[in-house]
């Protein structure tokens, strides 16, 4: 929290609120206590008033039953990640209390239900206490049914009183989101909202109060990481896909499946991995790029079907969710282990570019470039996200659709020639034309996972072997040359120079803000495209006296992660250090600026021995 | 789908085009060994454009990894070879997203029953428009003569040379139970009856599958002789009394001892996977009528905010 509420010392005094800027809040509860719905309403309004919010949510693997919690980061300022530690943590169960209570902050306030919670002795010291029958007042609330549902409704509503939220907008949207039940529902809904917010009691009412923003956020939108890559596709003019269910992936295929036919397009849902991918790229040859997409272990079953789109340069978008892996892995935590696989999965010498977006704004934004690049390219592009961003809930500012979306329409108009794979091209890219195009002089492309001569017919002619494989990387040598060079964050040269992909930008980035002045400053670098790497990385580096790159992998046999390895092969810098880790949760920024410290000192005993 | 309204129809020529010619769509000469039966499938299949004067562009060659998946490399046509297995996946792609090309795919015994079995169920059952026609030698022959899901027991081969003992898949039942719409049988040895078959298999709206008997003489020589009346044997039509609609009849038909009968064995009309989400498509198109597609992915933000 800010530290105006950090401070906290009068926050329970009376109406007399703190003004924050930011506040870390934990639901936890049961998974069929609609805890996340209450994030998703927090989220929603903060797309609609001055606030600016970030979520974090986990689901436990467990499908029903299991403990569920929802963090919710609610901020005037930026908000970069997902926040440490937890201001206010509201606990609806005796296990929600105890596993949670850790990673509230000293000081910080504890909202739990009395009708199961008993409070711990040692920890009434530690952290403001407060208990409300949250589970009897709902019943009460919504005429004695005897059933809890509604409890969530019920703490949306102590929230909203406790932080002095819109009203009128949270009420708007109870009506929406329940509307469609009938009126009922949205009767019982409401009974329980305004319940919870005239709770009375001067330990809750108007707490705090969020300072107001200095960014216009008047025309934003709210949605997940899933949600932004699938409408950043449907903005890029993709109108076919084609996937198979997998955790975390699956969001996007099943938003796909039901958006795609309102522009004429479709979402196939395939019998395998193989297939999709097979089908995907078969649309894609059929003229407009189309896109598969998955996590962990069907991201292994497309590679070999992928090399076939590298060596018969047909366009195609492949979506990986990283989950943890290897193997079936950890379905529902974040990892960022799919880097190697992403560059280098498959067979033989096959170059593909690999994209990898580092919050929610960027999932739309990276999913457009994924498929402009596979198309003005001919190539596969693999676009990066991870279960942390996938589930997570941002408002960003509402995109330009009107001067921003494409249209793909195949073009089918007929050519005097075609060489499908011409090596005389300046970039090494080949246009693809797609059947239907009628070709004047008749010599008509066969698009094959053979190596092949300019027209496609098969040859292993050394020659062309070589001529060919150069020509497929020689593309991508050509769009690095078009990438725009990143942008440090923080100051431009100094000591620690961090490097990032994914979404380890956003702790990455609040760890360069809280590094401060004070000789511990670090700089950020985020890497959006890894392969190829833009050019003038080189430059930047050689301002710093040390590069470690932060990342949710292993350091591996020789102590560096999966980007740091592909950085170390590029520039053959011993300064690229690796700061790993794989306890599949995200960074802390804490974490990063501790590791970062202990690499410091120690890189500076090895000086000085 | 109703994508086809956007895309743009090429241009008419301004005269009447010429007929396509057989050299007009003939490209590289086949790597087969000499008296493959795949010879005979390229010429009916050049035959068939020619018949039906399909033009280059109206029609793509698609085929996945064996001796016979060569084929679109023989065909002066758009096409393409793709990976083992997954002719069919690729195929469907193709079919679903460009309603106004005919999608001819191609392959053998191992890439349609072996490594692609599941993909040979799916796209039966979800009744992808296309025609496929399988050229059944009962062995691989690529990678010179191991045991293929076809071959019959006892087949002495490089994986098994005391002779096959795994039970062979029997093409027409696995089309059938499947979900085919169009499964009918044929064989290299008679062009007459082969061009018959795939004028029928083009003409059904569907997934239309042709199981052709197509001697490998490397390496399985004599396979099909006793269908073979030049060897012997007899060339049997499916009786003119068979039902076509009758699945059970068709799965009775299908369960003949070696060389069984050869014709249409089940034929059904049941709504493509192409116009079932077309339907969708058309569906959700017509509560946004006259919008533009940004407009349309305007009303899902606004409801974002």
């Amino acid at each position: 929290m800010s530290q105006s509420a950090a401070t906290g010392d009068e926050t329970g005094s009376g109406s007399q609120s703190s003004r924050i800027s930011e506040a870390v809040i934990r639901i936890a509860g049961n998974s069929q206590d609609g805890i996340q719905s209450i994030g998703g309403f927090l989220a929603r309004l903060a797309g609609r008033s001055e606030q600016e919010v970030m979520t974090m949510m986990t689901i436990p693997s467990t499908i029903s039953g299991g403990p569920s919690i929802f963090q919710v980061r609610l901020g005037s300022g930026d908000v970069l990640s997902a926040g440490d530690e937890a201001d206010v943590l509201l606990a609806f169960y005796q296990h929600s209390y105890e596993n949670h209570v850790s990673n509230l902050r000293e000081g910080g306030i504890l909202v739990y239900d009395s009708d199961h919670v008993e409070p711990n002795e040692e920890w009434l010291d530690k952290y403001r206490h407060i208990g409300i029958a949250i589970s009897s007042l709902t019943v009460e609330a919504i005429g004695g049914t005897a059933r809890d549902k509604g409890k969530n409704i019920y703490a949306l509503g102590l929230i909203g009183r406790m932080f002095n939220l819109n009203l009128e907008k949270l009420e708007r949207l109870i009506n929406e989101r329940f509307a469609a039940k009938g009126e009922s529902v949205v009767k019982t809904a409401m009974d329980a909202f305004q319940s919870g917010y005239r709770y009375q009691s001067d330990d809750i009412t108007n707490l705090f109060e969020f300072t107001s923003s200095e960014v216009d956020r008047s025309n934003q939108v709210v949605m997940s990481g899933n949600e932004a890559i699938g409408y950043g596709l449907i903005a890029a003019g993709v109108r076919f896909g084609a996937g198979y269910p997998i955790t975390p992936w699956s969001d996007i295929m099943e938003l796909l499946r039901r958006e795609l036919p309102k522009y004429g397009g479709s979402f196939i849902q395939c019998e395998d991995e193989i297939a999709s991918v097979s089908m995907a790229i078969g649309a894609s040859y059929g003229g407009r790029v189309a896109v598969t997409g998955s996590s962990g272990p069907g991201i292994s079953l497309k590679t070999e079907a992928i090399g076939w789109a590298v060596m018969a340069e047909v366009p195609l978008v492949v979506v990986d969710i990283q989950r943890g892996g290897p193997s079936t892995g950890l379905p529902t935590n974040v990892e960022q282990s799919d880097l190697n696989i992403a560059c280098y999965g498959g067979h033989g010498d096959s170059p593909r570019v690999v994209l990898a977006a580092a919050n929610v704004e960027d999932c739309f934004y990276t999913a457009m470039e994924a498929v402009d690049i596979a198309r003005r390219y001919s190539v596969p592009v693999m676009l990066l996200s991870d279960q942390a961003i996938a589930t997570r809930i941002e408002a960003f500012d509402e995109p330009k659709l009107e001067e921003i979306c494409k249209d793909l329409t195949p073009d089918l108009t007929p050519t005097p020639t075609h060489k499908p794979y011409d090596l005389e091209t300046e970039t090494g890219a080949s246009r693809h034309r797609a059947p239907g195009t009628r070709i004047e002089d008749g010599r008509y492309p066969v698009v094959t996972g053979l190596e092949h001569d300019e027209w496609g017919h098969p040859s292993a002619s050394p020659d062309l072997h070589e001529g060919m494989t150069h020509k497929r990387r020689n593309k991508l040598k050509a769009l690095a040359e078009e990438l725009p060079v990143p942008e440090v964050y923080g100051a431009d040269s100094g000591e620690v120079l961090v490097v990032g992909w994914g979404s380890t930008t956003g702790p990455l980035y609040e760890a360069v803000e809280k590094s401060g002045n004070n000789g511990q400053a670090i700089s950020a670098l985020k890497l959006r495209h890894i392969s190829p790497l833009p050019n003038g990385l080189e430059e930047i580096f050689s301002r710093f006296k040390k590069i470690y790159v932060v990342e949710m992998n292993d350091g591996g046999v020789h102590g560096y992660g999966q980007l740091a390895g592909v950085l170390r092969a590029r520039f053959a810098d011993p300064r690229i250090q690796g700061i790993n880790k794989t306890d599949a949760l995200r960074w802390k920024v804490w974490e990063i600026i501790d590791r970062v410290n202990e690499c410091r000192n120690a890189d500076t005993a090895v000086t000085n021995a | 789908m109703s994508d086809s309204a956007t895309l743009e129809a090429p241009p008419q020529d301004a005269e009447e085009r010429q007929p396509v010619t057989k050299k007009e769509i003939t490209a590289d000469h086949p790597t087969w060994c000499p008296g493959c039966g795949d010879f005979s499938v390229l010429a009916i299949y050049y035959k068939l454009i020619q018949k039906r004067n399909i033009h280059h562009e109206k029609v793509t060659t698609v085929a996945g990894i064996g001796c016979s998946s060569r084929f679109p490399y023989f065909v002066q046509a758009h096409g393409a070879h793709y990976i083992h297995g997954r002719a069919l996946s690729f195929a469907s792609g193709v079919s679903l997203s460009r309603p106004d090309l005919h999608v001819f795919a191609f392959g053998g015994d191992g890439d349609a029953f072996s490594i692609g079995g599941n993909h040979f169920m799916h796209t039966a059952r979800k009744n992808v428009k296309m025609t496929y026609v399988v050229m059944d030698n009962f062995v691989y022959g690529l990678t010179k003569k191991q045991t293929s899901p076809t071959s019959p027991l006892g087949f002495k081969s490089k994986t098994d040379n005391w002779g096959a003992f795994d039970r062979p898949i029997n093409p027409m039942k696995l089309a059938i139970s499947a979900g085919a719409t169009f499964v009918a049988r044929t064989s290299h040895t008679n062009p007459k009856h082969l061009l018959e078959m795939m004028d029928l298999a083009m003409d059904h709206d569907g997934f239309g599958f042709i199981e052709c008997l197509s001697e490998c003489t490397e390496f399985f020589a004599g396979a099909f002789d006793a269908s073979n009346p030049r060897k012997g044997g007899e060339y049997l039509l499916v009786p003119e009394d068979h039902d076509v609609t009758d699945e059970a009849a068709a799965y009775k038909l299908a369960g003949e001892d070696f060389p069984g009968k050869f014709g249409v064995y089940y034929q059904v009309q049941r709504p493509t996977k192409n116009a079932l989400e077309a339907g969708v498509s058309d569906a959700a198109k017509a509560k946004f009528e006259g919008k533009k597609d940004w407009e349309v992915l305007q009303t899902t933000f606004n409801r974002m905010k």
